[in-house]
């Protein structure tokens, strides 16, 4: 598979004007486009004004802008309508939505919900709240030996009593890529509410939801070179009618009178407030960016980086990859330790080679403890990577055993 | 470079040699620390003679700058009173917190003249996440030397 034209790519990020950066934590954050801050730039400069019952031209166009931006995100997901686009601040708001909105009202004691042992936190806690809320019960779909779901109790876990399936795209340490086909066509079954944490994979693979199989998707457009404050919430309209608004205020009442409240139309009733219009208009820039490359070019873009990265690192002494070691359903995301060099040491040194990663448990505690290890490194592709990059990681790697003396 | 070089080699050194590193027989005052976000644990146990730390015994596990920076702090504070250990301590914090060398009471003519071989901690400085893993030792002393009484 060919990689991408990253010299053309990474001309148009800013950042990488520092010529010495080799940025590897786009899976925490992704590198913004000039396309992207240019048009967040000029919309707050000559299109601003705030949206939705303006009476004036800067207003009415503004909201033209921002809807169109819902029109966007909904023909990017291959969702039937804009009405199943729901702007939220984040992914990790969008499942905090559906856990207060749904779950709350829903769930009984001893019902199921039913996560992953390689979620992220923002998919973890609010269902463990939910669970205390409730008195529902919350269980695990474990991780196998060759860190890939172990999916043989699956029919056993998720059962009559599973409301909630709620499961990660992909693994932001493992790089995992769980089948989703599996997991969804097992909780449609039982009719249980299925939510794809899609944080990681709709910025890297190409995703369809009207062919994923799940109720909900929740993504953040800080991970695909959007800005930060904004992601979406996607459901089918059903669920959507099923869910109630968690936070009240302006923009999302239909008629207010001095006690009594009516909702407006989905998907406005659950965006209460002003909602974030200049980062609607970023995400929109950054669909456009993303398509203009294509969501497929830039999976196997980040599937050939993976694989150059797994043979150079299986050449580095010492080292420990903590996720699968081929690139079969497997993102650009690759968790390591160095012989018992702490990561936070190893982050330090690979940051004076001019090499970015991330060290730390990245909002993954109970999957590193299956791993059994305190911490991780993380090295993490995206569309403006280079093998160049990971030949530096690879350097810094080799500098930083030497200086700990493990190689 | 030269200078971050000979820092790097003093951090090692107490990394992979740690002083006073053996647990106390008897301690009067014992505290543990950790650092939640990365897993740092030091402990820390001091013989005390009245106002005076006469042992002391620092051990743990996590990465190099929690466990150099408790190895030096074991060093510094050893035979010294309570008030010069606080002493001490306001100047590693203020060196840790500092914009630079001057405003930090250092002297970059002479390295190590002020606060030995912490000194060469201070590039942990650029690093706000790391300076927790530089202190930790420092806030498990506090802990186990308790309110001054």
């Amino acid at each position: 598979m060919p990689l991408l034209d990253t010299t053309a790519i990474r001309a148009d990020f800013p950042v990488f004007e520092d010529r010495g950066l080799h940025f590897l934590d786009s899976a925490a954050s992704s590198q913004k486009p000039r396309q992207v801050i240019e048009a967040m730039a000029d919309f707050a400069a000559h299109g601003y004004a705030n949206v939705n019952r303006g009476a004036y031209r800067l207003s009415v166009s503004a909201t033209e802008r921002y809807e169109a931006v819902r029109d966007k995100v909904a023909a990017f997901l291959g969702a039937g309508s804009s009405d199943e686009i729901v702007f939220v601040r984040g992914a990790t708001t969008g499942i905090n939505l559906l856990a207060h909105g749904w779950g709350s009202l829903r769930l009984r004691p001893d019902d199921r919900i039913i996560v992953t042992e390689m979620e992220h936190h923002a998919n973890l806690v609010p269902w463990q709240m939910l669970a205390r809320r409730t008195g529902a019960r919350l269980e695990f779909i474990p991780l196998g030996e060759d860190h890939r779901l172990d999916l043989s109790g699956l029919d056993r876990l998720i059962d009559e009593d599973t409301k909630i399936v709620a499961v990660t795209g992909m693994s932001n340490v493992l790089g995992t890529i769980p089948p989703l086909d599996v997991i969804l066509a097992a909780a449609r079954e039982v009719g249980a509410f299925s939510i794809v944490d899609g944080a990681q994979l709709v910025p890297h693979q190409p995703v369809d939801v009207s062919t994923l199989g799940a109720d909900a998707l929740v993504f953040s457009a800080h991970k695909m070179c959007g800005p930060t404050g904004i992601g979406v919430l996607w459901a089918r309209p059903e669920r959507l009618e099923e869910l109630e608004p968690i936070e009240y205020g302006g923009d999302m009442i239909s008629t207010v009178t001095r006690y009594t409240a009516t909702w407006a139309p989905i998907p406005q009733r659950f965006e209460a407030g002003t909602p974030p219009i200049i980062e609607a208009i970023g995400l929109g820039a950054a669909i456009d960016y993303v398509e203009k490359i294509g969501r497929q070019a830039i999976a196997d873009h980040d599937t050939e980086l993976t694989r150059y990265a797994l043979d150079a690192l299986g050449d580095v002494p010492e080292l420990r990859i903590h996720g699968p070691v081929d690139t079969e359903s497997r993102g650009g995301v690759i968790s390591f330790t160095m012989a018992d060099i702490h990561p936070h040491d190893l982050a330090t040194i690979l940051d004076q080679h001019g090499v970015a990663v991330r060290a730390g448990h990245h909002c993954a505690k109970p999957l590193l403890e299956i791993l059994e290890v305190p911490a991780t490194a993380r090295a993490s592709f995206y569309l403006y990577n280079t093998t160049e990059d990971i030949d530096a990681l690879v350097e810094a790697l080799r500098d930083a055993g030497e200086i700990f003396g493990v190689i | 470079m030269a200078l971050e070089e000979l820092y790097r080699d003093v951090i090692l050194d107490h990394y992979r040699n740690p002083r006073h590193r053996q647990p106390l027989e008897a301690p009067d005052r014992r505290a543990e620390g950790v650092n939640p976000l990365c897993g740092d644990e030091v402990t820390v146990e001091l013989k005390m003679e009245g106002d005076r730390v006469v042992d002391v015994a620092v051990h743990g596990q996590g990465c190099s700058i929690s466990q150099s920076s408790g190895s030096m702090m074991s060093e510094a504070i050893k035979g010294k009173t309570r008030a010069e250990i606080e002493a001490i301590a306001a100047k590693f914090h203020s060196m840790m917190t500092a914009e630079d060398e001057t405003a930090a009471g250092l002297d970059p003519s002479r390295p190590g003249a002020v606060l030995g071989d912490l000194e060469a901690l201070q590039g942990v400085r650029r690093y706000p996440v790391r300076i927790k893993c530089a202190a930790l030792p420092w806030t498990t002393l506090e802990e186990a030397l308790g309110p001054a009484g």
